[in-house]
């Protein structure tokens, strides 16, 4: 991690709404963060929290209408990204900025060899000659480690298994030696052996590459062994935003607390029963006014429904957006949770 | 678990391979075998876990079960029957005492029928009860799960993922069954209202008595909820044992690696952890590799392992496992 650094890309106050036949629904609500270079940011949520559709919206990826996006600011170095024409944003995407998609079966094209989708950014925007863009493509997939890579060139993608074709996948993201890779969900789709796989594939390209790295994932326990900080999405925001080990040994946010206790262990006593998050994740029909989980929260008292919290600091890098002191109530969290 | 606990299910070398056709006149060519050999017990009261990946059989083998499948070979004993076997009408008068729970909410609810209609289908086809009592049954159900009863008449859109899969509950509950199979029933949740589905299926089952097979590959989840584990890998059992011992002293490589690859919520447990990680992929099925099924993973195959397939051994009191590893039982644990 980079201390200080400035970062590669820093997203303002992102706001998104899709419009439908029963009206809006406020999908991302002023999300803002950055991402320094050679990071890892984690990004937690549920579905419908948000996360994936706040990557999407930065990178111009949803269709409008229905989705608009609008507000904020999306920085890459100087380049507002939500400013600039759909030209300039196509350059952008898959040169500056790689991404991976959570299913591998659906986000390859199944009538183009391996070898035509992975030369094909290489020779758009590196505007490489089809020998080179090939030799290059042979070195991603070795990279990725795709053994006797140059042979499955001219395979075509039913020809690989699940966990190669997100291999595959990773290699066309990193084809153009992107400055930010988005991976949204990557592993998701893939059997823990293979996801164990990918995750080491990851951190080994880091160390190789350097580049920044967005992770989505609804999974706590992929964050803890690959971020080096987190940002947990609920109902459209951000609940809580922290350096990883931060976050999971003190978190703040009662979401954040709940998430990790309702999640069984491997190791240690079994728990009698499962701690549970009452009721459903919110609709968000209307522009929220109170916390957005505040109907779900143990805590909530009569602030959380006149005022939606704003991010506050309560550790150098470490914010949360709620209303309740959780230091008042470190004492109680111990005897909650016995080690 | 007490010795004395009766055996609700014994399935006995249950084989179920799919044929596969080829060539100008359709002859079979081979065949997937998706599940091959497979035995084990379940007590009455207990939850048998069955672990695995994608295409190691856990489903198919579940399904066969109830013989939603006609097993290829084998035996299923459910409560002194021969599932198998048992002529059709005979079969249906048996369908009461076990049922299932589907992992899909969405695609196992008929979305053309209320939720009392989907719940009262069983008690329509299984009794005569009038409409009033099966009403009355319907309204006991969804309190049960904890649906609301004024919800009786919505159809399944109008329900979150988490409350179908309770109205899947429902529907498998309403004619009392002993057993029920459970296929990852939480896989297409939330992970905050997967919590609030495991509970509710450890209270009916202390509520009626219930016996389940909960399939699954959520690895932490089965350690909750269930008192012995089984691992599949490409349709063989390779493990099963109680489940503090299969998860604190495995004895499979392969169940090592599975269950080392198992992410944990604690960034510094992750730091330190010796991750097991598997080269390559799961063969297929419909060509399994000679010897030990796992034996092109396996970071401790020997020579044997490609040649001779290992043979199911008790290594110490209700652990079962095969692996040329383990030969003798083991004196402690």
């Amino acid at each position: 991690m980079t201390e200080g650094a400035s970062p590669v890309l820093e997203v303002k106050n992102l706001k998104t709404v899709f419009s439908t036949r029963s009206g809006e629904v406020h999908a991302v609500n002023s999300v803002s963060f950055d991402l320094k270079p050679g990071e890892l940011l984690g990004v937690v949520g549920e579905s419908g929290s948000g996360k994936s559709v706040t990557m999407m919206s930065l990178l111009g990826l949803l269709p409008s209408p229905p989705a608009e996006v609008r507000e904020g600011q999306v920085l890459l170095g100087d380049t507002d990204l939500l400013k600039i024409g759909e030209d300039r944003l196509r350059e952008i995407r898959g040169k500056d900025i790689g991404f991976v998609f959570q299913d591998p079966m659906t986000s390859l094209n199944p009538v183009f060899t391996v070898g035509f989708q992975l030369t094909e950014p290489l020779k758009k925007h590196m505007g490489l000659k089809k020998a080179a863009a090939r030799d290059r493509a042979v070195e991603l997939l070795e990279l990725v480690g795709i053994p006797d890579a140059r042979r499955r060139l001219d395979d075509y993608p039913h020809q690989f298994s699940g966990g190669m074709r997100q291999r595959v996948m990773i290699a066309i993201a990193l084809a153009c030696d992107p400055k930010v890779l988005i991976a949204d969900e990557p592993t998701t789709a893939l059997d823990v052996t293979i996801q164990a796989q990918i995750l080491e594939l990851v951190k080994e390209l880091r160390q190789k590459l350097g580049m920044a790295i967005i992770w989505i994932t609804h999974d706590l326990g992929v964050i803890a062994g690959i971020a080096d900080r987190v940002m947990v999405m609920y109902g459209g925001q951000v609940a809580e935003h922290g350096p990883v080990r931060e976050v999971f040994r003190n978190p703040a946010h009662p979401y954040t607390r709940a998430l990790l206790q309702t999640m069984p262990k491997m190791h240690g006593t079994r728990d009698a029963k499962l701690r549970v998050i009452e009721g459903q994740p919110p609709m968000l029909g209307r522009h929220p006014t109170s916390c957005p989980f505040m109907a779900r929260c143990v805590h909530a008292f009569d602030r959380c429904a006149a005022e939606n919290p704003a991010r506050r600091d309560i550790d150098p890098g470490h914010d949360v957006a709620c209303h309740w002191d959780h230091r008042s109530a470190d004492a109680a969290l111990v005897t909650e949770t016995p080690a | 678990m007490s010795e004395q606990k009766r055996k609700l299910v014994e399935v006995r070398d249950l084989k179920m391979h799919f044929p596969i056709y080829g060539g100008v006149l359709r002859r079979q060519v081979g065949a997937v075998k998706a599940v091959d050999g497979v035995s084990f017990d379940i007590f009455e009261g207990e939850t048998l876990g069955v672990v695995g990946e994608s295409g190691c059989g856990k489903s198919t083998a579940g399904r066969a079960v109830l013989r939603l499948y006609e097993a290829t070979a084998g035996s299923i004993r459910i409560d002194g029957d021969d599932i198998a076997t048992l002529p059709p009408e005979t079969l249906r008068r048996k369908r009461p005492s076990m049922q299932m729970v589907f992992q899909d909410p969405q695609a196992s609810l008929n979305p053309r029928m209320t939720v009392a209609g989907i719940i009262g289908e069983p008690l329509d086809e299984h009794t005569n009860w009038s409409r009033a009592k099966k009403l009355e049954r319907i309204y006991e159900l969804m309190d049960a799960v904890g649906l609301n009863r004024d919800f009786a008449n919505r159809y399944p859109h109008a329900f979150s993922g988490g409350q179908r899969q309770r109205i899947g509950i429902a529907r498998a509950l309403a004619l009392n069954p002993k057993f029920i199979v459970c296929d990852e029933p939480i896989a297409a949740l939330d992970v905050s209202i997967q919590a609030q589905v495991v509970n509710l299926l450890e209270e009916l089952q202390d509520q009626f008595g219930l016996t389940y097979l909960f399939i699954s590959h959520d690895l932490s989840m089965v350690r909750h909820i269930a008192d012995r584990v089984a691992v599949m890998y490409l349709g063989k059992i390779v493990e099963l044992a109680p489940v503090s011992r299969l998860y604190d002293a495995p004895l499979h490589p392969y169940t090592e690696a599975l269950l080392s690859a198992v992410p944990e919520p604690d960034p510094s447990l992750e730091a330190r952890k010796d991750r097991i990680v598997l080269k390559g992929d799961v063969p297929s099925p419909a060509n399994p590799p000679k010897g030990c099924n796992f034996c092109t993973r396996c970071p401790k195959v020997m020579d044997l392992c490609k040649d001779v397939e290992p043979e199911t051994i008790e290594a110490a009191p209700g652990h079962y496992v095969a692996c040329h590893l383990v030969t003798k039982p083991q004196t402690a644990g």
